[in-house]
């Protein structure tokens, strides 16, 4: 589009870190108030042409409610929006686009069933009645060329992987003329690897004059690929900061308000014992494709088991096989010394096995009923809450407030319906339904993506204090930093199978990539 | 909250709230009158008296004992069907079923009152009601197994076996099962007094307990026993039933049973409490109006019993109004009427009920 030429050459590459005059947008002062809170708090942030600006903050920092405001989602109680020097009304994401704003979402928008060009095209004016998507055709391998976003025009939205979802976001907000782009948590959605291509493209932009705005939780990130950073407390923000003369702890310090151990403590674990074995499994996947293929795997009393690997290898199915989701072909699965291949999910965890899932928003819990319930849901069939035929309800709210408490789960009440609970505090009620009963066995798929820090060490210190206590944990986790920090042991998957078991002391982040891209024997 | 006290220069003042039952119960009366409101405006528009018309629906309905015993006679299958379709909508199964299983629950217990004999009452009755319930328990686990072992969507083969029960009852009734004195029309010998079912209260048969019973028995169910809970956790969601342990196959098979069983009462009540008979079009519809119900009873089953109620006064309202000129099809309209702005209410309410519980969620988010 025209616009991101000439903006292009009006926005020369700027000396590294330095003022580059005027900001390209400036908010100031933006006060959003919700019902009972206060979501901006006088924020003020100017972004630069060609730099990226990372905006970090926990769950429920603002972040979010902010580039809302700005991409016209919402509408703020006080303050002015500036672009390019000139105070702007943003009413809808119509205007923030003719802006020069663009918003890659979390949660991608895209039609499932057409074409990337067909997506791209929905929604630029000048596109004609009949294939509207032609003449865009150009368009998409021009700008994927110049910024290293491989896309297929031709190609349709189900045939992708997240990733390139993320590329055509990125490309629609491109074409459509954004200066400023808008990265909501884009690494969520990302392998490790995948994370330094994203980076890539970022750093190409930057060049081009554009602004990247980049949200994250992630401080890691921050150093990677922000130029500046600012972070955002309760709606406030604490500071504005060049990325390159803050470390780890004083960012940790400014999100959190406090210090947040980094390393945690770990005594020598005392593995003993078979906790939970898996022998040369054969499961399919959910097209009758096979998944896993011969995976043979154990986890010993007092260890956790680390289960890196890039995303569709097995993992989801060889969780689902392990806790009776999905039915074992071939192959046996052994639960502290017992068969359990293939028995019902009540059964195996009635064996002692503990589920932190995936998904924990659809299969985690309920989201309509209360939080109690929630706290029942994998034991309600037993005494105490089950007299009999009836629940009871006495018993399940006692057990309630006794876990809120345990575990500080943030609710104002046992009887809140769980939709209303932050993701934080939605996982915090999984693990303690599900360490409540002291398992010996504890299978946890991504316990803490998407968390911000203080909920990902809560839930790490629980944990280690499990294994402590002699709890056989297989940790599924697509973070490598957290592999690495839990895991006694690290087990490499690699197309349905166990690429190598490595003790965590030779687990190196190189060797380990390679086991997961089939690279080493 | 600290954060809350810092009240920024354009935040609107806070605005001073009802109490939450306050909202209940105004938004839901506020419904219903708004509905009888734009029902007015047709009927002004098509030359009717609205004031007039509605004061003979009320007479009709309520106006002499006569029309109360009429109205709480319509109300009983509305009641049990309408139960049965709130049960199966809450585990999330779309039981559209309820006519063609009132009408083989109605031809189970015909033909027990149809072949009996000289049995005596003590035998016929609770025979031919437990095979009103069996009928249509097992018109219902048609469609139920069809789901559950083969992902058949429901509201398509409820729908379709209605049809097919339909006509099943007019084939009994213009052939094997029809009156040889009746010269063809269309319905079976009257049943024997054995196979009447017992009055309470002028035309109101024990059907009325049977759906009293039910209310009661469902609610019990739904809150607080273990099957409710696995019912009320698959409705919400089939992957959290799943890891949570809940077969929920067998329980798709149980609930759609009961759902079907107790339409199948409904017509068990409707051939021996009313018409001791069977005949064709022995329902008016009550199996579609039994799901219009459930939904204005947001599945809540004493909240069933009372839209019931209503909704047989509309009815019978609206017969009465088609002696005054009025087409009865207001009646219809005025249920779609209740039932659209029951919906919107209760959209209404969901919306002020988050809004207060996200506040206090917030209140309550630690730093």
């Amino acid at each position: 589009m025209n616009g991101v030429t000439a903006g292009r050459s009006s926005h020369p590459p700027p000396e590294a870190g330095a003022p580059n005059g005027a900001p390209l947008l400036a908010l100031r002062d933006i006060t959003k108030r919700f019902p009972g809170v206060l979501a901006n708090d006088r924020v003020t942030l100017e972004v630069r042409a060609g730099e990226v600006h990372a905006l970090l903050g926990e769950n429920g920092a603002g972040k979010t409610t902010l580039v809302n405001v700005l991409y016209g989602l919402y509408q703020p109680d006080a303050g002015e929006i500036v672009v390019d020097g000139r105070r702007v009304r943003i009413r809808s994401p119509r205007d923030a686009i003719a802006c020069g704003i663009g918003m890659v979402p979390q949660h991608f928008l895209l039609v499932r069933r057409h074409t990337v060009a067909e997506n791209i095209a929905l929604g630029l004016p000048q596109e004609g009645l009949l294939r509207p998507a032609r003449r865009v055709e150009r368009r998409i391998v021009e700008f994927a060329t110049r910024y290293g976003l491989t896309a297929d025009p031709g190609a349709r939205i189900w045939e992708l992987s997240p990733s390139e979802h993320q590329r055509v976001e990125i490309l629609k907000a491109l074409i459509r003329g954004a200066r400023i782009l808008v990265l909501d948590e884009p690494t969520s959605v990302l392998a490790p690897q995948e994370v330094s291509g994203l980076f890539d493209v970022l750093r190409r932009m930057k060049g081009d004059g554009h602004a990247v705005i980049f949200i994250t939780h992630k401080l890691d990130e921050v150093g990677a690929i922000a130029d500046r950073v600012t972070v955002l407390r309760r709606g406030r923000v604490v500071a504005t900061v060049p990325a390159a003369d803050v470390d780890r702890r004083a960012l940790v310090q400014m999100m959190v308000g406090r210090d947040v151990e980094s390393t945690l403590p770990r005594a020598r674990a005392a593995a003993a014992g078979e906790a939970l074995a898996a022998e040369a499994l054969e499961a399919d996947n959910d097209r009758g494709a096979p998944a896993l293929r011969g995976l043979t795997l154990a986890v010993r009393r007092g260890e956790i088991v680390g289960l890196a690997g890039i995303a569709g290898n097995g993992q989801r199915e060889l969780v689902e096989v392990l806790t009776g989701l999905r039915r074992a072909v071939r192959g046996r699965v052994r639960v502290l010394g017992r068969d359990v291949t293939n028995r019902t999910a009540a059964a195996i965890c009635d064996a002692g096995v503990a589920h932190i899932p995936e998904d924990r928003v659809h299969m985690g819990v309920v989201a309509t009923m209360t939080v109690a319930e929630n706290l029942v849901l994998r034991r309600y069939r037993h005494p105490p809450f089950a007299r009999g035929p009836l629940l009871d309800y006495d018993a399940i709210m006692r057990f309630a407030r006794e876990m809120i408490a345990a575990y500080e789960i943030a609710t104002p009440a046992a009887t809140t319906p769980v939709r209303l609970l932050s993701g934080g505090n939605i996982q915090r009620l999984i693990l303690a339904r599900e360490l409540a009963a002291r398992p010996g066995v504890i299978i946890a798929a991504h316990p803490t993506s998407g968390l911000d820090v203080s909920a990902t060490e809560h839930i790490h210190r629980l944990l280690l204090r499990r294994r402590e206590e002699g709890a056989g944990v297989l940790l599924v986790s697509e973070d490598l930093d957290e592999v690495l920090a839990l895991a006694d042991r690290v087990a490499v998957i690699f197309r349905g199978r166990i690429a190598d078991v490595l003790p965590v002391g030779d687990a190196t982040p190189e060797r380990i990539g390679l086991l997961m891209t089939g690279q080493a024997a | 909250m600290s954060t809350g006290a810092a009240a920024p220069p354009l935040a609107r003042p806070a605005r001073a709230e009802p109490p939450a039952w306050v909202e209940a119960v105004g938004v839901r009366a506020g419904s219903i009158v708004a509905a009888f409101a734009v029902g007015a405006v047709f009927l002004a528009a098509t030359g009717h008296d609205p004031a007039h018309a509605y004061r003979e629906m009320a007479v009709g309905a309520f106006g002499s004992s006569f029309a109360v015993e009429q109205t709480l006679v319509k109300a009983i299958p509305l009641a049990l069907a309408g139960l049965g379709v709130a049960l199966a909508f809450t585990m999330g199964l779309w039981n559209v079923g309820a006519e063609g299983q009132l009408a083989v629950g109605a031809l189970a217990a015909s033909w027990l009152a149809l072949s009996a004999g000289g049995l005596p009452a003590a035998v016929v009755l609770p025979g031919l009601t437990l095979l009103g319930a069996l009928g249509g328990a097992a018109w219902a686990l048609v469609p139920a197994a069809l789901r559950a072992y083969a992902g058949v969507n429901e509201i398509i083969s409820t729908l379709m076996l209605n049809y097919v029960a339909l006509l099943w009852v007019d084939y009994l009734v213009f052939g094997a099962w029809a009156d040889p004195t009746a010269f063809s029309f269309p319905y079976s010998r009257r049943f024997p007094e054995a196979a009447h079912l017992p009055r309470l209260y002028g035309d109101v048969h024990a059907g009325a307990l049977a759906a009293l019973v039910a209310a009661a028995g469902l609610a019990l169910l739904l809150g607080r026993t273990r099957w409710g809970y696995e019912i009320r956790t698959i409705g919400a969601s089939q992957a959290a039933a799943r890891y949570a342990g809940i077969p929920v196959r067998r329980r798709i098979l149980l609930v759609m049973a009961t759902s079907g069983a107790l339409a199948g009462l409904a017509g068990a009540g409707e051939v021996s409490g009313v018409i001791h008979r069977i005949q064709q079009g022995l329902s008016p519809g009550y199996g579609f109006t039994a799901i219009i119900v459930a939904w204005v009873a947001q599945l809540r089953p004493w909240a069933v019993v009372l839209v019931a109620v209503l909704f047989a006064a509309l009815l019978n309202g609206g017969f009465v109004l088609q002696t005054a000129g009025v087409p009865a099809a207001i009646a219809y309209m005025l249920q779609a009427m209740i039932l659209t702005f029951v919906l919107a209410g209760e959209y209404l309410l969901r919306r002020l009920r988050r809004r207060r519980a996200v506040a206090a969620a917030r209140a309550l988010a630690p730093p």
